[in-house]
């Protein structure tokens, strides 16, 4: 499991990295999505992988971290998703504007490139 | 009569508050503005006046208002005799510019600007010289170096305005840097910024190893700020400002600040041989080399700049002999310099107003045109000059003793009574060619108006300065004595010594050197005009400057061009290696590899579904610079392989968002698709090897980068949780204490509800973001037109006679527009109970927000914007501001019951007929975080669909068009 998981973090973040320093404004978007997935799922490896063990209380059983996985990191990640949707509207938005306004998708408006 | 300590707050608030409102006036009012701001200045200039009795003998008024009490530090206002003499100088001459530039600024001035800077500058030297806090002054220091900034530059048009202005602000900010540090090194010493406690730990100063440093920031932050040699250069540049300020702030005030410090370090750091040099020869050097250049000065503003920066020098120079009777004699000069010096600025004002030129050299024989301006000007060069019966005289004599008398019997010491005279007699021969070629002489030829006397209310502040240079030269004891007594004792303390402010002291040596100078001011002047001035004048070395500060700014863009780039994936590349470093540094010396390897058994669907997740990401990263719409589908083939990891893994509600954020992700894309044009295919690029170069860099970098996380990723999960780690904390108590058996919504809206709190913020800020920049989106040109696929759907009504045009559209996915509207009611009721049992499971605010934005982005989808808003009014900025009062009122809530910012409150109720009710504070809260998240994402969704049903502009054509729906 834990090498799956590692493998596909690892996966998408080489391609959103890749996406990211490409010249074209829509590989960047599409870029810091994927690298926006390998990120979360990163973090929330940090709370470990346990399957079947959600972190929702149930009563007459202790709250420990043997029976539940780590609520923090599934915290932190819920709202960067959220985030992320917003950051991927406003990058989406500049780059309509950018190509409106210098007539190419190039990130820095002129050119060509690789 | 209100008390001192108000008086000092409101002599700081009052002046500030004044340039608020100045800078509120029409443009074209300029007696309301001069209205104001004199107002201001003299009823301040008659409070201080009033709170004299409180300052007599030594006294000190303070009022001290805790600042940041953790690091002993007050805001202090404190007033001394010093201080007090130095506010009446701000207020007072404060007062006569601003009457003085009601009748110079033109109308077409935009007056407003030029009276809140001088408030707000008035108000800023005030700051510096009522703080009782070392940290503090140097605040308002600094903020005189920018407002000074501001009014040098005040026409902004001019270049060479700019210009002045920038190395204004240069010099004086850097040095007010230097002060600062040299600040808070005397902090260190004496272990308080408090100026009394400063000023009264003198020896444990000079006695510390750290004293020549501080010593050496605190005097290069003066030199700078009064144009002391080397620093002078920016003074002379600065006479590009208008001449009310030239007045106020570059001879009257400001410029004085760095004297003003020196004394006002006195008690602390003086007494050193250090002090006595590195004080003393800048004064020396600067008093003479500046009263030399200011002969030479064909500008009247300029010779007044030069005559500035020597008669500071002076003060310097008393400051640095380092004996009380010269400290004495420097506060005089001060003093007295600012009355003569302001009017002869205000005097060059009004003959660049009457006549259009400053130009020595193209103006003679005004006497006959302006008489009484003339006379004025005359008493107040006398004044400068040191002629007997003037106030200069009274200092510049007490200046000569002090030069006479032994400080530490070197060589320079010997020749100081020498070098004293030949600089005074500089500063006769500059004042007589002041006089001698402005006003007398032919009448001039070169001018394009026939000069005449000013307003009277204009010529009135010089009448006035003059009148005091008159009366305190003449009845120096009666006038200016007391005033001086009050200043002297609040330096040098009881022990200040006995002075005599008499006229006449006999035939002493001082007199002679007087004399000396008068007569040889006269010599030099004959000698000047007899071999010429224009010859020798000094073009040249302003130029030098001037290519000098070019110099400096093509280097720093020559430095900028070979560090720096404006392109992004350079940055980009930058930032992704320094973040890949900065991820390895902590790992160094570290094994990554697990000392135990217990692994969890693989499940094969799991891993098949990452196979087709990876597959996915890697096919997005190869389509997406030519096949969009193919690498949007291939990207959210990796998001759902991501949404199934988390519900695989125990995480419910992360897999919920991650799908809800799919779908509206995917909506966002496809909405911005529209507007993003085809590229053109690959055949037609060509490939060069730099290129090729490139790319095999970013694929290294995206495979390192890749490997490493991954790594990471995977000695982390092979490893045993931290036994310490915060996760038990919050396992333990979520029920207890947070009422929810969903640890992670507990977390969210109760533990960590500040967090939460900000991110809604951030959600809200980039929604508006997003809203604002398509309010004025201007798409491209080939995208404007209508779409293809519409364009065959109407195309093909038109060739057949039995369908109606439109008809296909309407038609179009008819099935599953019905199925959507049917939803509208289903999706809208899970959203709502995903909501209410959020607290205890998989559920809560931003789940169900995004479900109901799904409902309604869905009704779009199926029907187009104008029928859903036919049917239902959709207000997503209305239920985001609802959703952050909701959540803010359940922060609040808690400080009514006493608690901290957000604390969760629960409340118990019964109501008929349904029974107890369980109520809390967090249910206000999630159900803001559900409006905001629900409102931000309907309306970035709205936004862009809207932008269908607009009519673009081209881009780049005609402005200030009216707006389009949306």
């Amino acid at each position: 499991m834990e090498i799956i998981l590692a493998l596909s973090i690892g996966a998408l973040a080489s391609s959103g990295v890749w996406l990211l320093l490409r010249s074209r404004t829509y590989q960047v978007l599409i870029g810091l999505s994927l690298l926006s997935y390998a990120v979360n799922l990163f973090i929330f490896a940090m709370g470990r992988v346990q399957t079947g063990a959600p972190p929702i209380l149930k009563s007459n059983v202790p709250g420990d971290l043997a029976r539940f996985t780590d609520p923090v990191p599934q915290a932190l990640v819920l709202t960067a998703i959220v985030i992320t949707f917003a950051m991927t509207a406003l990058l989406l938005v500049v780059l309509l504007a950018a190509r409106g306004l210098s007539r190419n998708d190039h990130v820095d408006g002129r050119g060509s490139g690789s | 009569m209100p008390s001192n300590e108000t008086l000092l707050l409101a002599a700081i608030v009052v002046p500030f508050l004044g340039s608020l409102v100045a800078s509120l006036l029409p443009t074209n009012a300029r007696n309301a503005e001069a209205w104001l701001a004199g107002a201001i200045a003299l009823s301040l200039a008659l409070a201080f006046s009033l709170a004299y009795p409180a300052i007599v003998d030594g006294k000190i008024v303070r009022s001290e208002i805790e600042w940041v009490p953790s690091a002993g530090l007050s805001f202090v206002l404190r007033l001394d005799g010093f201080a007090w003499v130095m506010a009446l100088l701000i207020t007072g001459v404060g007062f006569l510019v601003f009457l003085y530039a009601r009748y110079y600024m033109s109308p077409e001035d935009p007056v407003p600007r030029f009276f809140s800077y001088l408030l707000a500058f008035m108000g800023s030297m005030l700051g510096v010289v009522l703080s009782g806090n070392l940290i503090q002054l140097v605040f308002f220091w600094e903020l005189t170096s920018f407002l000074s900034f501001l009014l040098i530059g005040y026409w902004q048009h001019d270049a060479g305005a700019r210009a002045g202005a920038r190395i204004a602000l240069t010099v004086t900010a850097s040095g007010g840097l230097c002060l600062f540090a040299g600040v808070l090194v005397l902090g260190h010493i004496v272990g308080s910024y408090d100026l009394d406690r400063v000023l009264a730990a003198g020896d444990v100063i000079r006695a510390h190893a750290l004293y020549l440093p501080a010593l050496i920031l605190v005097v290069i932050g003066a030199l700078t700020k009064s144009a002391q040699i080397p620093f002078h250069f920016w003074l002379p540049r600065a006479m590009v400002a208008p001449t009310p300020v030239s007045a106020y702030l570059h001879s009257a005030t400001m410029v004085k600040l760095g004297v003003f410090l020196l004394v006002r370090m006195w008690p602390a750091m003086a007494g050193t041989d250090y002090w006595l040099w590195i004080v003393g020869s800048a004064g020396l050097v600067t008093f003479v080399t500046a009263a030399f250049f200011a002969m030479f000065q064909n500008d009247l503003k300029g010779v007044l700049a030069y005559s500035t920066i020597s008669h500071l020098g002076l003060i310097t120079l008393l400051l640095g002999l380092d004996t009380q009777l010269a400290t004495v004699a420097a506060i005089f000069h001060l003093m007295n310099h600012a009355t003569f010096k302001a009017s002869l600025f205000m005097a060059a004002g009004i003959i660049d107003h009457e006549t259009g030129t400053r130009d020595i050299r193209r103006l003679s024989g005004l006497y006959q045109f302006m008489p009484v301006t003339a006379t004025l000007a005359m008493v107040a060069a006398a004044a400068m000059a040191g002629v007997p019966l003037l106030n200069g005289f009274l200092s510049k004599e007490m200046f000569f003793a002090e030069t006479i008398a032994t400080h530490d019997g070197s060589l320079v010491d010997a020749a100081l009574p020498y070098i004293a005279t030949l600089a005074a007699m500089f500063s006769v021969a500059y004042s007589l060619r002041f006089i001698r070629d402005v006003f007398f002489g032919p009448p001039p030829t070169k001018l394009t108006r026939t000069p005449k006397e000013p307003p009277h209310w204009m010529r009135f502040p010089i009448e006035l300065l003059v009148v005091v240079c008159l009366v305190v030269g003449i009845v120096p004891n009666i006038t200016i004595g007391p005033f001086l007594n009050v200043a002297v004792a609040s330096v040098l303390g009881p022990g200040a010594p006995k002075f005599d402010l008499a006229i006449w002291h006999g035939f002493t040596l001082p007199f002679v050197m007087s004399v000396l100078a008068l007569i040889g001011g006269v010599v030099v002047y004959a000698l000047l005009r007899t071999y010429g001035l224009d010859s020798i004048s000094r073009p040249r070395r302003a130029k030098a400057e001037q290519t000098l500060g070019d110099r400096v700014g093509a280097g720093a863009r020559a430095l900028l061009g070979v560090v720096g780039t404006r392109r992004l994936q350079p940055q980009l590349r930058v930032l992704v290696c320094v973040a890949f470093i900065a991820g390895l540094l902590p790992l160094a010396g570290q094994s990554l590899w697990p000392d135990t390897l217990n692994l969890t058994r693989i499940d094969v669907a799991f891993a098949l579904v990452w196979i087709i997740g990876i597959l996915c990401a890697l096919a997005t990263a190869h389509q997406a610079k030519f096949h969009r719409l193919a690498a949007l589908i291939l990207m959210s083939g990796a998001g759902l392989a991501t949404c199934i990891t988390f519900i695989y893994l125990s995480a419910p509600d992360l897999a919920l968002t991650q799908l809800l954020v799919e779908v509206v992700t995917m909506v966002l894309i496809l909405l911005g698709l529209r507007w993003l044009p085809k590229r053109l295919d690959e055949g037609l690029l060509k490939t060069d090897s730099s290129m090729l170069m490139r790319r095999y860099v970013d694929f290294s970098i995206a495979l390192v980068v890749g490997a490493g996380l991954a790594l990471v990723a995977f000695a982390v999960m092979t490893r045993p949780p931290p036994p310490d780690g915060i996760a038990q904390h919050f396992l333990e108590r979520a029920y207890t204490e947070g009422g929810g058996h969903n640890v992670v919504n507990v977390i969210l809206v109760d533990f960590r509800g500040f967090d939460t709190l900000g991110e809604i913020t951030v959600l809200c800020i980039v929604a508006l973001s997003v809203f604002a920049l398509l309010r004025r989106f201007r798409p491209a040109l080939e995208s404007i037109p209508v779409p293809e696929q519409k364009r065959v759907q109407e195309a093909f009504d038109i060739d057949h006679p039995d369908r109606q045009p439109g008809e296909t559209i309407a038609d179009y996915l008819l099935i599953p527009s019905v199925i959507m509207r049917l939803l509208f009611p289903v999706i809208g009721t899970i959203g709502i109970y995903l909501f209410l049992r959020g607290h205890d499971y998989p559920g809560g605010g931003f789940v169900a927000g995004l479900t109901l934005a799904v409902a309604i982005i869905l009704q779009y989808m199926a029907a187009g914007a104008v029928w859903v808003e036919d049917r239902i009014r959709v207000f997503p900025l209305r239920w985001m501001a609802v959703g952050f009062l909701f959540a803010l009122t359940a922060g609040v809530g808690a400080w009514a019951a006493g608690y901290p910012f957000l604390t969760s409150q629960a409340f118990d109720l019964h109501l008929p007929l349904i029974g107890d009710v369980h109520l809390s504070s967090v249910l206000l809260f999630d159900l803001g975080v559900l409006a905001i998240v629900l409102g931000a994402t309907v309306l970035i969704l709205i936004a862009l669909a809207h932008q269908s049903i607009r009519t673009h502009r081209k881009p780049k054509s005609a402005v200030g068009a009216t707006e389009g729906a949306g």
